[in-house]
Parts: C-alpha cells; structure tokens; sequence
C-alpha cells in the first residue's frame, strides 16, 4: 500500500490528471462561465459527464480535490518512504516542502476566505460589506429612536426550512416559496391576484429563472414568506433583490421593516470615502489609475486616519484586505471596494520562495556534477 | 581567406543593418520627413504623425506603405499628407485591402482583381457597406461570420479614413489658411456684438452671423478630426491636455485668439494644396522652431519614435536570423569552421540589433520590455537567441545556432503579424499599470515560454538531422539529450516562479491569488508539464528518445498557453474557429505532433529504437 502511494507513477499519473483537468476546466469555461466551471472541475471530487438526453450523470475525470488530495499523499509518502533526510535530496525536499505548503494554503484559502464588497459614494460611511454572492432575509424592529434590531436569515436557510423561529422574533417566518435566481412581471389590473397581501409585492409577480453561470451576472433571488404571530397570520410578503428598499409593516405596537438583501459582514470600523478620482488617457475611455482616499475610523481603538486604495497599493486592516476594485458607470463619485478575509493569504510567498530556491539548489547541484564530468 | 570570410560577411550585414538609422529624405520637395516628426496624441499617448500614419495604414491594409504599382511604394506618411490635404488624389491611391470574396462581390470588385483597391473604387459602394457593417455589429462578436467581420473591418477603415482626411483641414475647403485667417478676423466683432447682444444693446448680427457661420464648419471637424494634433495652450497647468483641431479652433472664443499651431497647420495644408513646396516647408520650420522652446521634451520623444519606425529593427533582426539559420544548416555538410562561425557571427549580430530594438522601445513606453502579446513574442525570442548563443558556445557544433536562428525568425514573425493589428505601443489599462510586477512576473514566465521552446526546438533538431540527415551520431543524440533536460529544468524555474509570482500580482491587486482564469491554467499547464518531464525522467520511466518527444510536446503546450487561451473567447465556441492565428495555431501543434512520429521511425543512420 504504501509502496502504491509513494511510486512515482502515481505522481505521474496525478500530474497527467491534473493537466487533462486544468485543460478540460479552461475549455469548459467557454460554456458554463467561469464560476460553474470551477465548481464542476476544480472543486469537486469527481468530474461528472451526462449522457445527453439523460439525467445519468457518468464519472468521467477525477476532480480538483481528488488530484490534489492523491498528489499530497503522493508527496510526503514519497518523501516519508523513498528520499529520508540527505543532503543532497535537500533541493528535492525544499521544492516538494513549498508545493505542500501551497496547496495546503489553497485549500485553506478555498474553504476559509470570504469576499464581498463596500460599495461608497463621497462623503458616505460604512462599517459593513455586502456579500457578492448570497442575500439574507432581514427583519428589522425599527421602533427604538437611535438603534435598530435586526434579524438576518441566511439565503441557504430560506433554501432548506420552511419554518423559521428566531427568539427576537414575536411572531414565526414561514417561507412558501423561494427562488435562488427569479424574475418579475407587473400584475395589470384584472388579470390575476398576487400571491403577496402584503408591502411592495402586491403589485408584482416573481417566478423562478434558471441559475447564471457567468461571472459577470449574479443571481437575483426572490421568495414569498409568510408571518405567523401566535394571533393568526399577518400576510404575505414578496421578498427579492428587485425591491431595492425594505417594506414597512407594524406588529403589537412596534414597527418592523423586512427585505432581502446581499449578506452583510459587520466590522468594529469604519470606513468613510472622502474623495474618488478616476482617470483616463488623454482623449480616451482607456482608465489609467483610480484611487479611492478614504478615513478610517475605529472607536474600540481609537484610530482615526486617512488611508488612500489605489490599483496594486490595497489597505490591509483587521484581517482583512480591502482592494480598490472598480467605479460605477453612471456615479462618478462611487468606488467599489473588494474585501477580502483570507487566513492563508501568506501562504504563496513562502511556498514561491521555498520552491524557487528548492529548485535552483536542485539544478546547480545537477550542473555542478555535469561539468565535474565534462572536465574530468 | 577562412578565416576572414566570416568576419567580412557579418561586417557588411552589420553595416546593413546600421544604415537603417541614417534618416530618411524626403520623396518630394515637401518635408514630409520633418512633417513625420512632429508630435501628436492619439489613443492616449503622444506620439509623431509619422506613427499615425502607420498605424492607420496597418488598419486598412495591413502594411506600413501603399503600392504605386511596378513595385514602388510609397512611405505611410508621405500617403498621410494626401489624404489630409489632397484627398482626391489619395482616393486613387490603393491603401484598402479587400480580400473577403463575398465582400469583393458585394462592391463589386473582380474577382481575381487586385487584392489592394483605392477609396475610388468603393466610393459609390460606401452606403452599402455602411449598412451591412450595421446589421453585422448587432451579432455578438464571438458569433460573426468572416464575411461580417470583414465588412465590419472595413466600414471602421472607412470611417478612420474619413476622420484622416478631415484632421488638418476640412476636406472641403482649399485655402484652409484663408478660412482661418477669415475666422481670426470675425473673432473679435463677432465676440463683441455677442456680448452686446447679452447685454440687451444693439449690435451688429452680420459680425455675429459670421462668426457663428464659421463656428459651424469647425462643429465638425472637432467630432472627425482623429489625432489631437494641438499642444496646450498653457504650459502652467500642466503638458495635457491636447485637443484637436477643430476643438482648438472653437475653444479660440474663450482665448479670444487663434492657438499658433492652428496658424501653422493652416498655412502648411495650403501650401501642400497649392503644390508650394517651399511655403509648406516654411510653415513647418516655423512651426517646429516655434515648439522647440516650451514642447522640446515632446518633439525629442516624438522624434525618437520616428527614428525607432524608420529602423524597424525587428525586421532587420528577422533577415539577419534567417541567414544565420540557413549558414547553420549548412555546416552540417560541409565547410564547417567557416559556416558555423558566420553563423555564428550573423546571429550575433541580430541579436544585438534585436536587443537594441527591445531597449529602444522600453525607452519610448518607459515601460519592461513585455507589456502586450506582440512585446512579448519579440521578448520570447530574445530570451530564445540568448539561450542559444550559449548553448552554441558550449557545445561549438551548430545545433545552438540552428535552433536559436529558427526561434527567432519564428517569434519575429508571429510579432510582425501581431503588429498588424495597429499600434503596438498602446496604453495599459489600470491594472496592469504596475512596473515592479510586469518586470517580475512577465518576465519570469516570458522566459520560461522561451526556455520551454528552446528545448522542443532541440528537440526537432534531434528528430530531423535523425531521420533526415546523415550526420546524426548517437554522441550528438546524448549531447542533445543532455542539453534539453538542462532547458527544461531552466524552463521549470522560471515557469513555476512565473506563474506564483503572477498569483501574488493577482493577490495585491484584487486579493484573489489563483481564480481558474485561462490565462492562469495555461501557465499552470507549462508548469504540470514540466514536472511531468523532470519525473518521468527522474523515475526512469523515458529515456533519451522519450525525453526529446516529451520536450516537442512542450511546444504544444506552451504555445497552447500563450496563444490559444487568449483564442477561446473568440473560437471554439460557435464558429469562430477559422480565425487566421487559430489556423495557423494548429498548423504549428499538427507539424510538433508529426515531429514526435517522424521521432519513431528509424533514421538513415539506423538508430536502434529507443523508448
């Protein structure tokens, strides 16, 4: 067994895998998008082909996760078996230690980072990012003058249960319908009842539409929910990215507001844009640089300084790395900040370094011997 | 005699090629040289006309120069001073090229007519294209046909030819300088009975009529005239911006004068016009002198880009190569010393021309050699001939030489065809606007694409003096082998530092170190490949034989890589496939696969077969 995961044809094999699959992946995008691409190829165990006209899904290539996960064991049960500790194995040991440590830290970086963005127009402050990809159902108690309750149900919740109870609620969410990706039609009068007897979806009807793929579009989900309070039920309510704003309602004296909105990370700071440029090339629409100067202010510890993110000079605070990522076409006074929170972001460095110098101790020992031998 | 003939050879080819930057004369009695020089912005970046010229020439059709017929040609710029100022004879001249048959059949060109046709020819024709060029547009690009791609191609040249002859003048007026000295002369009453006019007083509308008449013509010839051709008018805030033509002429009612580079445009279009070479050359001295002061920087860098398009020192590189491939080949057979050192020499030779034109152009972008796909097939090249001359200083027989010379014609080729698409200097977007990771990134994984097809050309070296050639011994097989696993474990490093360091670019500019994007998975297919090499050769698994086919095969993939990834937006997909580079992409992965076959039959030499 052990003589099977340390043989160098397995290498061999993983690495010929591997290449079939980053190829088939790359082709592949053409088709399904970047994003489906991924997930089909690279982060899967197993990489399924349906038989047309079927639902039978055939396994036809081992996945990302496979490859890399053989090609790991692969790795230290060679190293464990075959190579020990010598010195001139060291090259060998250096370039296979920093290709661990990489794809270890992509994993990490695969299952551990978040990304979402801040999206701020001058003069705005903002202390949260929104999810790119994922949405929360929010239920604000609006009644206190100088703060607001929330309660954020995730999306993937809306997805799987019916009924959700949460203590800060009096009354319980019943979700009747939910749609990952949706769209929307007017009711002209006459023709038909929403299914909504409540807030802004009186007036439209949502119906379901298949998932994007493309990295470029992003989903817009929608559900009807239902509130129940122990007295009987209060309506229901269309909820979707569509409707930008939250729909007010009142409840046992208290006023409430519900939406659905892109997931928010909170933070204990704040970020406030002062000021955005956005340059161009002379007499082109061709952008040359964009910066963002923005002041950031956190009250636990009482730092409060102007920062400026500008392309390749991102701000790195808390843990996270805010990145200048674009502007909006119609605002001029909006920039677009990318967030990122990825524990295994070093990662790379080192392994880039621990492979390089692997491999140039590795080589000049080979040339060293090749020209002892030319000369003797 | 031996031992000179080398030395002689490759100092005539090195005068040769040193001639090219002696500048050039003139055509005709008007400067055109000097009117070349003058600098200008376009697409962002200043640049001197004679640039303009080119690159508008590439656009419609493909060269720098228009055919006169019997084999004369005439220089871009001198083309680009008869469609400014005298369009009617520049519309005979055949600067389109219209080679789509169902495009020649719709303007109803022969068949077997002349490929390169004038602006007379499709004059009556110019609506049709219009509209087919319209409904063609609306098709997403990926989903055109080559009948629509071309017809778009060429109502876009259309368009940029218009906009040319509507740059220095407006195409309908022949004494531009009079229309300019009318308009100075209605400036001032025109201005003042405008203000009257704010004012409630009585004020004279014929003054006003005037000036809002001429105001009209210049209308258009700010929305056509293409390159900024006017310097600032205050030097105090700063070297930006240009403006063109007309937008200068209407921005003259703020100034409440005429900018002096209008004046002297003006008088040089009516010069050119009225066939006055001497008044046409005054203007220019006049205008250039007038420049010298507070735009010296300008004219200096301008002037410098003229000289780099005169030289065109990667053509030159390109001819020089080819020689040395073909004096390496021949020493196989005969004559070696002589023939192997004239290679030699001549290789050398062009490398350094090569290497100058690479410094040349990084001091006008001020930018590391690699910035788009034509810098770096040049870049790739270079980095090729290096590896080569010292191969060939190693090992003294020849093989560094032949397969360097045939690397660097090739990458030179593909660049002068990448460099047809127009200008090769183009601007970079924001996010690529970062020297320290263009140098250190680009260049690591550029030359490991040179290494990795250093290596598959030693390769066909092997397999070719092998099966073809009487002069393949199994010492040469050894050496060869030997060489070609030190490239790739050269290629190996690079590759792989490459393509991390690329993921740290990535990493610091939106915080996403590996994404799955093409052109990423390419340079990891570089990198799986070359491991796949070094193991199977490591573990035993290939020997001599399979090593050399292993390392053929790394062509394909590394111009897989390079090329195809940038292919599948356009190809693969609907029909796109037939796209000229994607043709000639897998013309080249067809002849590497039938290299690793002709590796399996027995050479002449009758060569034990090997695995």
């Amino acid at each position: 067994m052990m003589r099977f995961f340390s043989s160098i044809r397995l290498t061999l094999v993983c690495l010929a895998c591997a290449m079939v699959l980053v190829f088939a992946g790359t082709l592949a995008q053409v088709e399904l998008g970047l994003y489906a691409a991924q997930a089909k190829y690279f982060r899967s165990v197993l990489v399924f082909w349906t038989i047309p006209g079927t639902s039978v899904g055939v396994p036809v290539l081992p996945g990302g996760y496979l490859v890399g996960g053989v090609l790991l064991i692969n790795l230290i049960c060679a190293h464990v078996q075959r190579f020990g500790l010598s010195r001139d194995k060291l090259g060998l040991l250096m370039i296979h230690a920093g290709l661990i440590l990489l794809l270890l830290g992509q994993l990490a970086t695969d299952l551990l980072s978040t990304e979402s963005t801040m999206r701020l127009s001058e003069g705005e402050s903002m202390s949260y990012s929104e999810d790119a990809r994922h949405c929360e159902l929010a239920i604000l108690d609006t009644s206190a003058s100088d703060h607001d309750l929330v309660v954020a149900i995730p999306e993937t919740r809306l997805a799987r249960h019916k009924q959700i109870r949460h203590p800060g609620l009096p009354f319980e969410v019943r979700v009747i319908e939910y749609w990952p990706n949706s769209t929307h039609r007017p009711i002209e009068p006459g023709q038909g009842t929403a299914r909504a007897t409540q807030g802004a979806g009186q007036r439209v009807q949502f119906v379901s539409a298949t998932p994007e793929t493309r990295m470029d579009r992003r989903n817009i989900p929608a559900a009807y929910v239902e509130l129940v309070a122990s007295g009987g039920s209060l309506g229901v309510w269309a909820v979707s990215l569509w409707i930008g704003a939250g729909q007010e309602f009142q409840h046992e004296g208290k006023n409430y507001e519900i939406a659905l909105r892109p997931a928010r990370h909170y933070r204990p700071f704040a970020l406030k844009l002062l000021r955005f440029s956005h340059d161009k090339y002379m007499g082109t629409d061709i952008p040359s640089n964009f910066s963002s100067d923005v002041h950031l202010s956190n009250a636990r510890t009482g730092e409060s300084r102007d920062v400026r993110i500008y392309m390749n000079n991102p701000l790195r605070y808390g843990g996270e790395t805010f990145y200048q990522s674009g502007y909006d076409q119609q605002d001029p006074r909006v920039t677009i900040l990318q967030v990122v929170r990825n524990p295994g972001w070093l990662t790379p460095y080192f392994s880039c370094v621990l492979v390089g110098a692997g491999l140039v101790v590795q080589f000049l020992s080979h040339l060293v011997s090749f020209v002892k031998r030319r000369n003797a | 005699m031996n031992k000179w003939l080398p030395w002689i050879v490759t100092g005539v080819f090195g005068l040769w090629a040193l001639s090219g930057l002696r500048p050039p004369r003139p055509a005709t009695d008007f400067d055109s040289i000097g009117f070349g020089r003058l600098p200008t912005v376009l697409n962002g970046r200043l640049q001197p006309l004679d640039s303009v010229a080119r690159n508008s020439l590439l656009l419609l059709c493909g060269k720098q120069s228009v055919g006169l017929g019997r084999g004369a040609r005439m220089p871009a710029i001198d083309w680009l001073l008869e469609v400014a100022m005298k369009p009617e004879v520049a519309d005979g001249r055949a600067a389109f090229k219209i080679d789509h048959p169902e495009l020649r059949g719709l303007l109803d060109l022969a068949p077997d007519g002349s490929l390169y046709v004038g602006f007379d020819a499709i004059r009556s024709r110019v609506e049709e294209i219009e509209t087919q060029a319209r409904r063609a547009s609306a098709v997403p690009v990926e989903n055109r046909s080559s009948f629509e791609k071309a017809v778009v191609r060429l109502s876009s040249g259309v368009s940029l030819y218009h906009r040319l002859k509507n740059s220095f003048r407006p195409e309908d007026t022949e004494d531009f300088a009079a229309v300019v000295a009318a308009y100075e002369r209605s400036l001032g009453p025109g201005l003042a009975a405008w203000r009257l006019r704010q004012e409630n007083r009585p004020f004279s509308q014929e003054d006003l009529d005037r000036l809002s008449k001429a105001l009209q013509g210049f209308d258009v010839l700010s929305s056509l005239a293409y390159p900024l051709l006017i310097p600032p008018r205050d030097l105090q805030t700063g070297r930006e911006p240009w403006s063109n033509l007309g937008t200068s002429l209407i921005e003259a009612i703020h100034a409440g004068e005429i900018h002096p580079a209008v004046r002297f445009y003006a008088a040089m279009a009516s010069a050119y016009r009225l066939g006055k070479a001497e008044e046409f050359n005054r203007a220019l001295a006049d205008y250039r002198g007038w420049l010298a002061g507070p735009f010296a920087l300008e004219v200096r860098k301008a002037s410098r880009e003229f000289i780099y398009n005169a030289w065109r020192p990667f053509v030159v590189s390109l001819a020089l190569y080819l020689l040395a491939f073909l004096a390496g080949c021949a020493s196989w057979f005969g004559w070696f010393q002589v023939l192997n050192r004239t290679a030699i020499k001549l290789l050398a030779v062009g490398f350094l021309v090569h290497t100058a034109g690479i410094v040349f152009r990084m001091a006008l972008e001020g930018r590391p050699p690699v910035t788009n796909l034509y810098s770096s097939a040049v870049f790739v090249g270079w980095g090729a001939v290096l590896l080569g001359l010292i191969i060939e200083r190693l090992n003294r027989d020849s093989i560094g030489v032949v397969m360097a010379a045939a690397l660097g014609l090739l990458t030179q080729i593909v660049a002068h065809n990448l460099s047809l698409g127009g200008d090769t200097m183009e601007m970079l977007r924001a996010v690529l606007d970062s020297n320290f990771w263009l140098t250190t990134h680009v260049i690591t994984i550029t030359l490991g694409y040179s290494a990795m097809f250093v290596a598959g050309f030693l390769g066909i070296v092997y397999v070719v003096r092998r099966a073809f050639t009487g002069t393949f011994t199994e010492a040469i097989g050894r050496r060869l082998a030997r060489m070609v696993y030190g490239v790739i474990c050269f290629a190996t490093l690079f590759s792989f530092v490459g393509t991390v360091v690329g993921g740290i670019w990535a990493d610091q500019s939106w915080g996403r170190f590996w994404g799955w994007d093409p052109k990423e998975n390419g340079a990891l297919l570089v990198v799986l490949w070359c491991a796949i090499i070094l193991h199977a050769r490591g573990g035993g698994l290939v020997r001599e034989r399979g090593l050399i086919n292993l390392a053929i095969f790394g062509n394909v993939v590394t111009s897989f890589s390079w090329f195809g990834v940038n292919m599948l937006g356009v190809g693969l997909h609907s029909y796109g496939f037939m796209d000229q580079a994607f043709v000639w992409l897998m013309v080249f992965v067809v002849s590497q696969l039938l290299f690793i076959g002709l590796a399996f039959s027995s050479g002449p030499s009758g060569a034990r077969c090997r695995r």
